[in-house]
């Protein structure tokens, strides 16, 4: 080939990778804004409308303008209308007082922040948040915040990647990371360097919270004091635990000997240890909410072409019965009562 | 027969005749820094797109990890070896771009961590087979007075690309909402036109056929046998770069250190990488110049003084953002100074037949090496810490640097036994 011919077809590959690569972003970004701008519009109520009342509090996965925004629905009609608030968060958590609300600024750098909100939105607390947003949790009474992000999430080529899990008394100081509290497994206190907490959910004591506690690759279901800043290991291979309201059961998702990035939703009976697996048979990646004393609600991806998009499932925490569509287009929930 | 290989010019004997950089050089750096584009942006997003999309539990990060590191190695050898023995070093390279390209399209298929696994290690061999081949081609077409030079606007190029793909990826996903296909698209529009120019644009150049044609009788062995590399200047180069190789920590651990320090959210670990590499890019050039200058030894030895520094910086008794900045120059004119110099060293430690075999075993030593100490500090972190780590690393590396500088004292003078 002459360097003629060998020219002209290093400029047509050049072309046909700008107009692919460009071309491919364009139409990217026009079928977003297409999708949103078609999206049927979501009934909308307002936010006074909804306050009244027994509510779940969400984060608004509906295609368009409030993507991301932080909603609510009234228990008694979970699929009508919804009021949706101006305030964005990736996680929300929620009592009759706060709103927790862990949120992430994309840009060429992205920033995280964490902040605990009143409820008329107002941000009252700021909160230590060093990576992508994770779990985000409040004691019943609204005493503790706790949140988890991923950090050094860096390149594969680095070392591995952790998590890290803070409580926080609301309106206090933060108690730290989890990672600097006594670890006590089979009744010997313990110090893996490679441990790692996340997940946390509160008991109703403002004292005693369940957290999922790795090391050496295994995840332990472990009860955790505040006060007394330890945590002590129950359970194998439980990760997100949730607490009844009743104090009774936890719910929370099991590895098993699933792919790596699936897991299976069981309940696990604190007297008698017994563990059940539920009726949800997908794989679900959330930590669940408790919708009463005997179901459990979580976020579960859409597929397909509609990844961006959630809904939220509910299933009896008992094993019995089927998954059920709880709130479409919706993620992250949290009942207030 | 010995070849005398001197490449500096005798005392007083300035170059006086600014000659350009050879244009296949440049070519190769247009092709390194596309790559490296393609390479960086994917990089960059990967850890999201692994824990958003794929739904990867912390454990099962690690796996991504440990898969490649014997194998690279000996793809790496297997290259250099092979490239020599053909006396195509293009072809091995292009062997090498093209599986990276390849690992793109693999990505936009690949949705499960096994899958991925695979698509990353495919990536990664694709760079350790052709590294070697590619500097040798950069000291096939360099006179030897001006390779530090050449491999300066190489590296530069290069760097220039490593920086400029998770900037480009990060502005994609602002652009287009959780746009992480498009990124892995860009990113293999990249890898095809680095591919491209490669194939089309830079020469076939055949360093053992163009010996044969200046020297007329072949001073050169008929096989290519991995025994030419045994010669006490090439000992010399591999006790040194192991040596140094053992006690550098890994950028991982440093940027982690920093990030713990300045308590930094983990995506400025990205932006960490940038501006070491827009150091790296700034000071390759007039690195490489330098060394042509005073000589590669002394410029690969101060190398190791700015990693001194960096560590110094990095897990010192000081903090703050000044330092931190001061860290990532110095570790960006740590590689300016000592990854393409290690390639120059290599190549003219050996007889150009077996160049690429020659540079494909010190970077292979230099690569162990670091592997090694990367355990060593990830063993040593659990029981002291990260810093108190770094900071033994500093002492330890204080004491190695005037050793290495003995064992490679007037290397470049001494001649290659042919």
């Amino acid at each position: 080939m002459s360097l003629k011919v060998r020219l002209i077809a290093l400029v047509a590959v050049c072309l046909a990778a700008v107009g692919g690569g460009v071309g491919y972003l364009v139409a990217s970004r026009n079928h977003q804004k297409d999708v949103a701008r078609h999206a049927p519009p979501v009934a909308q109520m307002s936010l006074a409308a909804v306050e009244s009342q027994p509510r779940i509090v969400f984060v608004n996965k509906a295609l368009g303008s409030s993507y991301g925004s932080v909603a609510m629905a009234p228990l008694s009609k979970l699929d009508g209308p919804r009021a949706i608030s101006s305030t964005s968060c990736d996680r929300v958590y929620a009592t009759a007082a706060d709103v927790l609300c862990l949120s992430s600024d994309p840009g060429v750098v992205t920033t995280y922040a964490a902040h605990v909100l009143d409820n008329t939105f107002k941000a009252t607390q700021k909160l230590p948040l060093t990576g992508i947003p994770s779990r985000a949790r409040l004691s019943g009474d609204g005493k503790f915040a706790a949140t988890t992000s991923f950090t050094s999430g860096d390149s594969y080529a680095g070392t591995s990647f952790s998590t890290r899990t803070v409580i926080t008394p609301v309106a206090g100081k933060s108690l730290g990371s989890l990672e600097n509290f006594t670890l006590i497994h089979n009744g010997e206190s313990i110090k893996p360097v490679d441990r790692n907490y996340w997940g946390v959910t509160f008991a109703a004591d403002d004292d005693t919270f369940f957290v999922t506690a790795e090391w050496s690759k295994h995840t332990w279901l472990a009860r955790g004091s505040v006060t007394q800043r330890r945590i002590v290991t129950l359970h194998e291979d439980a990760e997100c635990p949730s607490l009844s309201p009743d104090g009774k059961t936890i719910v929370y998702k099991q590895r098993e000997n699933l792919p790596a990035g699936r897991w299976r939703l069981v309940a696990f009976d604190i007297a008698s240890g017994k563990v059940t697996p539920l009726a949800e048979t997908r794989s679900v990646d959330d930590q669940v909410e408790w919708l009463d004393d005997n179901t459990v609600m979580y976020g579960l991806n859409r597929t397909g072409t509609q990844t961006a998009t959630s809904d939220v499932w509910a299933v009896p925490a008992d094993g019995t019965g089927t998954a059920r569509l709880l709130i479409p287009q919706a993620w992250s929930p949290a009942v207030v009562r | 027969m010995y070849l005398t290989l001197r490449d500096r010019p005798a005392n007083g004997q300035r170059v006086r005749v600014r000659q350009r950089v050879a244009t296949i050089v440049v070519l190769l750096g247009v092709v390194s820094m596309l790559t490296d584009i393609s390479t960086e942006s994917v990089n960059a997003v990967l850890p999201k797109y692994l824990i958003f999309v794929v739904g990867l539990s912390p454990q099962a990060f690690g796996f991504v990890n440990g898969l490649y590191n014997g194998i690279s190695a000996l793809v790496r050898l297997l290259g250099g070896w092979i490239a020599d023995r053909a006396d195509h070093p293009k072809w091995v390279a292009f062997i090498g771009y093209f599986a990276s390209a390849l690992s793109r399209v693999g990505l936009l298929f690949a949705h499960s961590l096994t899958a991925i696994s695979f698509v990353v290690t495919g990536d990664r061999l694709g760079k350790g087979l052709r590294t070697a081949p590619r500097d040798s081609l950069i000291a096939a077409a360099s006179p030897p007075e001006t390779l530090g030079r050449a491999y300066g606007v190489h590296r530069s190029l290069d760097s220039l690309g490593a920086a400029l793909g998770p900037l480009i990826a990060f502005w994609i996903l602002t652009v287009v909402l959780d746009g992480y296909r498009q990124v892995f698209m860009v990113s293999l529009c990249f890898a095809v036109v680095g591919v491209a120019v490669l194939l089309l644009i830079v020469p076939d150049l055949r360093p053992r056929r163009q010996l044969l044609g200046t020297l007329g009788p072949p001073p050169l062995p008929g096989r290519v046998s991995l025994r030419h590399l045994a010669n006490a200047r090439m000992a010399r180069l591999l006790m040194a770069a192991s040596l140094l190789g053992l006690v550098t920590v890994g950028d991982a651990f440093l940027y982690l250190e920093l990030q713990l320090r300045e308590n930094l959210a983990n995506n400025y670990y990205a932006l960490l990488m940038v501006g070491m590499n827009v150091s790296y890019l700034i000071v390759a050039v007039p690195l490489g110049r330098l060394a042509d200058r005073i000589g590669r030894v002394r410029v690969f030895v101060g190398g190791h003084v700015a990693l001194l520094a960096c560590y110094l910086f990095t897990a010192g008794p000081f903090a703050g953002p000044a330092l931190s900045i001061g860290c990532l120059v110095m570790l960006g004119t740590y590689y300016a100074a000592t990854d393409g110099i290690l390639a120059a060293l290599a190549g003219r430690a050996v007889e150009p037949a077996v160049r690429t075999s020659g540079i494909a075993t010190a970077q292979t030593f230099q690569a162990l090496a670091g592997f090694v100490s990367s355990l060593v500090v990830g063993a040593m972190w659990n029981q002291i810490g990260l810093q108190s780590t770094i900071r033994w690393f500093c002492l330890v590396l204080l004491v190695c640097i005037p050793v290495a500088a003995l064992v490679l004292r007037g290397l470049e003078r001494q001649s290659v036994p042919a």
